[in-house]
């Protein structure tokens, strides 16, 4: 599996680290309440097909990015810099 | 038909003509009491345990593809109850003692093996991590024996004990745990089911779950609708998406796990060896391939194949820990799409909707579960409460954060462990 | 027998081998099987089931029969195929799974009793007496089971991996992949191709048909030479492909060193990584035997392992050769046959439109019914309408028709489909992206039709990588058409095999048909088919139609069983390369780790690091004499302990206070300059993550240090809270783990200590109790922090790793002439426990700040990582296990990390599970032990007495729950 990094270009995944759903972007509010929170933190879409995920360039640049891709081809549709891909 | 030696000496001697279907191929029915979603191991095992234990038949069981064509038919094999968490300790001591005597119960050889096994540890912390766990699977009457480096050398005596990365400084040894013949599970329960009057319907897929006010009215399915009383979801790998069919979202991210072995050799490992620090557990069959695995691979997937980081790392680790398979070639990999939950444990419960169960969360820890996971949501679908073995199984424990076993310690939150 | 005049082989160097002992001699080129061949030998192996003598069915990596075990020792090489290996001086072969002998082998019993040993027979036995599976069933199965053996001592050969990047990947070097390889090579691309064999060619040098008027095999070496001319391209032989993943990545193996003597320092294998912007699967065809009844003796081959044999090794496998077919292109290996000189007893073909020849004779529409021959095949039955006769033949060639390896195809989960022209599966266009099939592996049989795909899948390639491709260049070859008629087993009585290896046969898939596993999936798996080495690579797509013939059913409606890589096996070690030993994973060592050796420190892992245990003494003889005088020594006097493992992460920008804040439970936005200050640091979902002390060394300037355990996930954290949730924040993060050593200078004399070393002596009131700044040190920058992990007035020295052994060397020398010396992990861990500090024992993942009596250092003023989910119910319910010191109360003085905790009058049973012990030693400052543990509503029970079991190691002591502080609670002497 290879991705390509925004920064460093196309890499090999074992220089990725992978956090899961690009959902851990849109942080609540501190007050948001429990079943915001929980939505957030745990309760998952899980889509079989076009997913956004986070990895983060351990071995190489240390940018984290947002990866659109594909979780059943394992196609990697669109990458971006989780700075600049807004909430 | 009854299976014995007797049996297969006459059939032996008569040509083998004998032989008859070991479960029916029966057209689905407009209306059944209760649907289980899922032929795999834990659904196939919770349709007999249902029949067995509480008396029920009007039962069907739904599988989109083959029976025991999911993660029960591309696993490791192990069995064990080496777990350290209340929760978690009574449920899996409670599936081993299911495992214990279930050939003569299913009346089909599913060779569960308990040749041991043995968990290494590499640093006095580690030590007393698995002194932990050890105690804590005492506790619950389950056997646990801390062995020194010479005590695993008995058992092992071909790990690298001299020059390895990590030296072994022991294991805790748990000798009832060990393996089994995987498809001849799901196969046993399959056929016990059959026997009783449980209706398994291959290439029937769900599409659709009915609800009405609330309440589970039935499903839709690529054979047409089927009306039911309860439906229960045990669908490992689809749980997000079935569960979605009935408007939920769950503590559910799939992962692809991978497993390997080798080709057949004459025996050389005799017990489970599992490598925390390299994330590698092998055993050897009785065909005698070399079966072994390591970490997921680390992103979501359904696609039941991952890539070659994680392949190598297994590998590195076994050269690490046990440099005599060296020569030992792999002959086929595969994956398994894994339901991992934050915690590491699993799921087995009601939903907000009446008479709609859920059984999922399964993590890579599946296989050792199927008989009590079975049991316990048979319990739960037939007479609507917990088991006590797995009554803390609750999908609400996130949001409460009341009961959560995070048996690694890596954090009760997805992609952590 | 060697055929004079045929062969691409040097007839004038010869090469020794042995197998089982005999010494033979081949040529140089030869694999084991031709030169066995060559020698007369037929039989090689024993089947795995009934131990049926066998013999080589085909003449490449497909070989399910022909396994032998090469090799001595820590090299001995079971499973190896003896149509791969290559002879060489010195190679010892031995046969395997027969016992005393090949030839008389005592479990070939087990073929007697074969009635009973049908599909799935041990589910349906071996189940009474319930104790007896582990005790006898099962270590007969295993004994019996399995094929070659390992030497059970450690792998002495050497492995290598590697990574290769290229456009254009060709797999396999037979006409289709030459011709794809000569078109993108001649385009200036960038190309490797890779073929299985030691020479490459595939087919051509197997068969006699000619390309542009000349022999194939002439035109590939011309083909080769060009390609070998072309910089641009990389050849790479005795390469098989095995794999294909995601985002054009291959897996490949390259056996360096197999077909030679041993050779230090060279690796036997290269395991590869090929990472190709587009491939071309070329891989040809494998060619499928048919099932009838015996049809497993020695001496029974496939008709185009025939002919390669003949064509490419000048040998015959036999002097009376016969053939059975269902195609025109096993006519071929008649043909060849006759015009080298070999007796072709009989060409039986199934079809009844079968085409005739003038150089021997056919029988159309014939079928062989059954075979003779004790250790090899000696005559067939030919049955002819109602007519049978035997037929005396010592080889008989055999032909189902071709199955294109499709097998890459299917790795990323493609399913191939059913080609009823050619009755075969081919791949499906598109299941590996980027990937095309041209040849054979297409179901492109004709050398023309292979040369022209391997054309345009190239072009097709250059194309779409925006590559110029040459003008067209086909040349001319035979283009006949494949004929074939579908027969798949013979109908009649007897065994008829189809999975020669595993011993499944025709009957075992109709009973599995019948007892219901009419799946496909099902079939394999209750019967093994395509289960062995070969994975069904010659059998499955007969099995398949046998299934469906007994279940009714089309062969495309059937379905197939999934081919998932290798493609053919690899060796652990080559996956693995690199890991045994210490090759695992890095060592990270510190400044101090030469000067503590030669002190005659133990050295401990510590994740990837290696720290000091402890410094041995002179008359010392046990650790705990060690770790008791070095407690001791940090209380009276001073002690030195490396501490730079610990993660620094250097922080500054304007923001860095703030993110700070957000980060930590607490506040570090409000720190003085100058000072240091604890911080916790939650996981989001509320739990510990981790903890440390931050220092601020400017206004905006942090440093912040972690856990040794933790140093890189909380980098990874702080870049994620920055970039993903806070990027707008003007701050930058950088670890200096590895650039800074520091030493931690602890006790009493520590300032007095100091003070010899640092240029400006320090001022007691300009370093209270957590002050940091800049000092120089025996002239050299560094840092100082007045912290302490173990309750003394202590201080950590920081100065630029290059400095770091001289100064550990000389704050050593110093303490020593003051009382004082190096202390180790054991002492250190006394300390802190002594002072109820905490580490990953009990910030294990699973703890709260409530837990560990920190609730109050979750500030309320503020929002931070993981304080809305600390909050929730279950995890501030007071009933949780929390952080309580614990001290021997009984007879037993001994508590034990890993103990379980009980009220006093419990059962040690899990339902009266209260806690359990984290950390423990002796402490020789109070001469008890000291544990610190979590226990039920512990705060609320201080002074009571619980009960500690640990069943593992046979202690139950009787422990009095006291605050986690049992040295110097007041804190004067850290302050002082």
């Amino acid at each position: 599996m290879r991705i390509t990094c925004p920064l460093c270009g196309e890499r090999d995944r074992r220089e990725f680290y992978y956090k899961g759903a690009a959902l851990a972007l849109d942080r609540p509010e501190p007050d948001a309440g429990a079943e915001a929170w929980d939505e957030h933190v745990f309760l998952r879409d899980n889509p079989a097909g076009e997913t956004r995920d986070l990895w983060y360039h351990a071995d190489g640049c240390g940018a984290w990015i947002v990866v659109t891709r594909d979780t059943v081809s394992h196609a990697v549709l669109e990458t971006r810099l989780a700075g600049e891909a807004g909430a | 038909m009854r299976f014995s030696g007797l049996r297969v000496l006459k059939e032996g001697l008569t040509g083998n003509r004998g032989w008859t279907a070991h479960w029916r191929d029966p057209e689905p029915k407009p209306a059944y009491d209760i649907v289980i979603i899922g032929g795999g191991g834990h659904g196939l095992a919770t349709a007999y345990y249902l029949a067995r234990e509480h008396g029920l038949r009007n039962i069907a069981v739904l599988e989109k593809g083959y029976l025991g064509g999911g993660n029960v038919g591309r696993n490791t094999t192990i069995v064990r109850a080496n777990y350290g968490l209340p929760g978690n300790s009574e449920f899996y001591s409670h599936s081993l003692k299911l495992w214990e005597g279930l050939e003569q119960e299913l009346n089909f050889n599913v060779m569960h093996s308990q040749r041991g096994v043995i968990n290494l540890f590499h640093s006095d912390g580690q030590r007393d991590a698995y002194a932990r766990r050890g105690n804590a699977m005492v506790n619950q009457g389950d056997d646990a024996i801390l062995l020194d480096r010479d005590g695993v050398r008995r058992l092992a005596p071909y790990l690298d004990f001299d020059n390895g990365r990590f030296p072994v400084y022991g294991g805790l040894y748990h000798p009832r745990g060990g393996t089994a013949r995987h498809d001849a599970v799901a196969w046993g329960y399959a056929r016990g089911a059959d026997q009783r009057g449980v209706d398994l319907i291959q290439n029937c897929e769900v599409t659709g779950i009915d609800i009405q006010n609330g309440k589970v009215t039935g499903v839709q399915t690529s054979r047409g609708a089927i009306r039911a009383g309860k439906v229960g979801i045990v669908v490992a790998g689809r749980s997000s998406q079935v569960a979605a069919m009935a408007g939920m979202r769950l503590p559910i991210e799939s992962h692809v796990l991978q497993a390997f072995v080798t080709e057949g050799l004459k025996p050389v490992i005799d017990t489970v060896v599992t490598f925390g620090m390299g994330h590698f557990y092998i055993s050897q069959s009785d065909k005698g391939g070399l079966v072994f695995g390591g970490d997921i691979d680390m992103y979501a997937s359904y696609a039941a194949r991952g890539n070659l980081p994680a392949v190598e790392h297994v590998m590195e680790a076994g050269m690490a820990l046990m440099p005599m398979i060296g020569k030992a070639r792999v002959l086929r990999s595969w994956g398994g799409i894994m339901d991992m939950s934050p915690d590491g444990s699993p799921v087995i419960d009601r939903t907000g909707i009446e008479g709609l169960y859920l059984n999922c969360g399964w993590c890579y820890g599946g296989f050792k579960a199927v008989p009590g996971s079975g049991h316990c949501f048979a319990h739960l679908l037939a007479t609507g409460r917990p088991h006590a073995a797995a009554a803390q199984f609750r999908l609400d424990r996130f949001r409460t954060g009341a009961g959560i076993m995070d048996e690694e310690g890596t954090g009760a939150q997805h992609n952590l462990h | 027998m060697r055929v004079a005049g045929k062969g691409l082989l040097d007839r004038s160097r010869s090469v020794p081998f042995r197998f089982d002992g005999v010494r033979y001699a081949g040529l140089e080129g030869d694999t084991l099987a031709s030169a066995l061949l060559a020698n007369g030998v037929r039989l090689v192996g024993r089947s795995f089931k009934y131990h049926r003598p066998r013999g080589i069915l085909t003449a490449g990596s497909e070989e399910p029969n022909a396994l032998v075990t090469v090799g001595t020792g820590g090299r001995r090489t079971p499973n190896t195929r003896a149509t791969v290996q290559e002879i060489h001086q010195g190679l010892e072969a031995r046969s395997q799974n027969a016992w005393p002998s090949l030839k008389h082998d005592l479990l070939s019993l087990n073929n007697l009793a074969a009635p009973f040993f049908g599909a799935g027979f041990y589910y349906k036995t071996f189940m009474w007496p319930k104790a007896f599976w582990e005790r006898i069933y099962e270590p007969a199965i295993r004994r019996a089971a399995g094929l070659g053996a390992l030497s059970g001592e450690p792998d002495a050969d050497r492995y290598e991996r590697a990574f290769a990047f290229c456009d254009l990947l060709v797999i396999g070097a037979g006409p289709a992949g030459l011709m794809a390889a000569l078109v993108a090579g001649r385009a200036g691309a960038d190309v490797i191709l890779a073929d299985e064999e030691a020479r490459m060619g595939g087919r051509l040098l197997a068969e006699t048909e000619t390309i542009e008027g000349r022999p194939g095999h002439e035109w590939a070496e011309a083909a080769l030479a060009e390609l070998a001319a072309t910089e641009n391209v990389r050849l790479m032989t005795r390469t098989t492909v095995a794999g294909a993943y995601d985002q054009g990545t291959f897996a490949a193996l390259e056996r360096v060193g197999h077909h030679r003597a041993p050779q230090e320092g060279l690796p036997v294998e290269c395991f590869w990584r090929i990472v190709a912007k587009r491939a071309v699967l070329a891989a040809g065809a494998l060619e499928r035997p048919i099932a009838f009844a015996d049809n497993d003796r020695p001496g029974i081959m496939t008709a185009g392992a025939v002919r390669a044999y003949l064509n490419r090794w000048g040998v015959s496998p036999g002097r009376r050769v016969s053939v059975f077919a269902n195609n025109d292109d096993a006519h071929r290996t008649a043909r060849d046959m006759v015009k080298a000189g070999v007796d072709v007893v009989a060409v039986i073909d199934s079809r009844a439109d079968a085409p005739g020849s003038d150089l021997f004779e056919v029988h159309r529409g014939a079928h062989v019914v059954g075979s003779a021959g004790r250790l090899g095949l000696e005559a067939i039955t030919l049955r002819s309408g109602a007519a049978e006769h035997r037929v005396e033949t010592d080889c008989l060639a055999m032909s189902g028709g071709w199955n294109p390896s499709v097998h890459l195809s299917c790795h990323m989960n493609g399913r191939p489909v059913w080609r009823e022209d050619i009755v075969s599966f081919v791949p499906t266009p598109g299941a590996v992206p980027g990937m095309v099939a041209a040849g054979a592996c297409n179901g492109a049989f004709s050398t023309q039709a292979c040369l022209r795909e391997g054309a345009e899948a190239a072009r097709g390639a250059l194309e779409e990588l925006g590559i110029k491709p040459p003008k067209p260049d086909l040349p001319m070859a035979e283009d006949t058409e494949y004929r074939i008629a579908p027969l798949w087993a013979v109908a009649g009585k007897g065994r008829a095999w189809l999975d020669f290896q595993n011993d499944v046969t025709v009957k075992d898939v109709r009973q599995a048909a019948a007892e219901n596993y009419r799946s496909v999936e099902h079939m394999k798996r209750y019967t093994t088919q395509g289960m062995a080495t070969d994975q069904g690579k010659s059998s499955n797509v007969a099995a398949l139609a046998v299934l469906a013939d007994a279940t009714g059913r089309g062969i495309p409606e059937t379905g197939t069983t999934t081919f998932r890589p290798p493609y053919s096996p690899i060796a652990i070690a080559a996956l693995g390369a690199g890991g045994q030993g210490k090759g695992f994973a890095p060592e990270r060592l510190t400044t101090s780790h030469k000067a503590s050796r030669e002190r005659g420190a133990p050295m401990i892992e510590a994740g990837l690091w290696y720290r000091p245990s402890y410094f041995p003494a002179p008359g010392e003889s046990n650790w705990r004499q060690s770790c008791d005088r070095e407690v001791t020594m940090v209380r009276a006097a001073v002690g030195i302990c490396d501490v730079s493992t610990l993660g620094k992460i250097d922080i500054q920008g304007p923001d860095a206070g703030r993110l700070l804040d957000f980060v930590y439970t607490n506040m570090f936005s409000t720190l003085k300059v100058g000072r240091v200050r604890y911080g916790l640091m939650l996981r989001e979902d509320g739990y510990v993550m981790d903890d440390g002390t931050t220092a601020r060394l400017g206004e905006d300037h942090y440093l912040m240090t972690t856990t040794t355990a933790a140093a890189g996930e909380v980098m990874r954290h702080l870049d994620f809270v920055h970039q993903g949730l806070r990027p707008e924040w003007d701050v930058r993060f950088a670890s200096v783990s590895e650039q800074w050593a520091q030493f931690a200078v602890a006790g009493p004399k520590s300032r007095d200590l100091l003070n010899g070393v640092l240029d400006a002596p320090l001022e007691a009131d300009d370093w209270p109790f957590m002050a940091c700044g800049a000092v120089r040190v025996l002239g050299v920058a560094g840092r100082l922090f007045r912290i302490s992990f173990s309750g003394e007035h202590a201080y950590e020295l920081a100065v630029p790793a290059r400095y770091g052994d001289s100064l550990f060397r000389a704050l050593v020398a110093r303490a020593e002439g003051m009382g004082g010396g190096a202390y180790g992990m054991e002492a250190l861990n006394v300390l802190r426990i002594e002072k109820g500090l905490i580490t990953h024992a009990e910030i294990h993942g699973r703890t709260t700040a409530f837990d560990i009596g920190m609730g109050r250092m979750v500030s309320a003023k503020k929002d931070c990582i993981g304080k809305t989910l600390s909050q929730r119910p279950g995890l501030t319910d007071p009933e949780r296990e929390r952080l309580v010191g614990l001290k021997p109360a009984g007879a037993v003085k001994l508590i034990t990390a890993g103990g379980h905790l009980f009220a006093q009058d419990a059962a040690p049973v899990r339902q009266n599970d209260q806690g359990y012990v984290t950390s423990a030693g002796f402490s020789s400052t109070l001469g008890h032990v000291v544990a610190l543990g979590f226990l039920r509503r512990g705060p609320d029970r201080i002074g009571e007495v619980v009960k500690m079991v640990d069943h593992l190691r046979g202690v139950e002591t009787l422990c009095e729950v006291v605050d986690p502080v049992f040295f110097d609670p007041e804190g004067g002497r850290v302050r002082g």
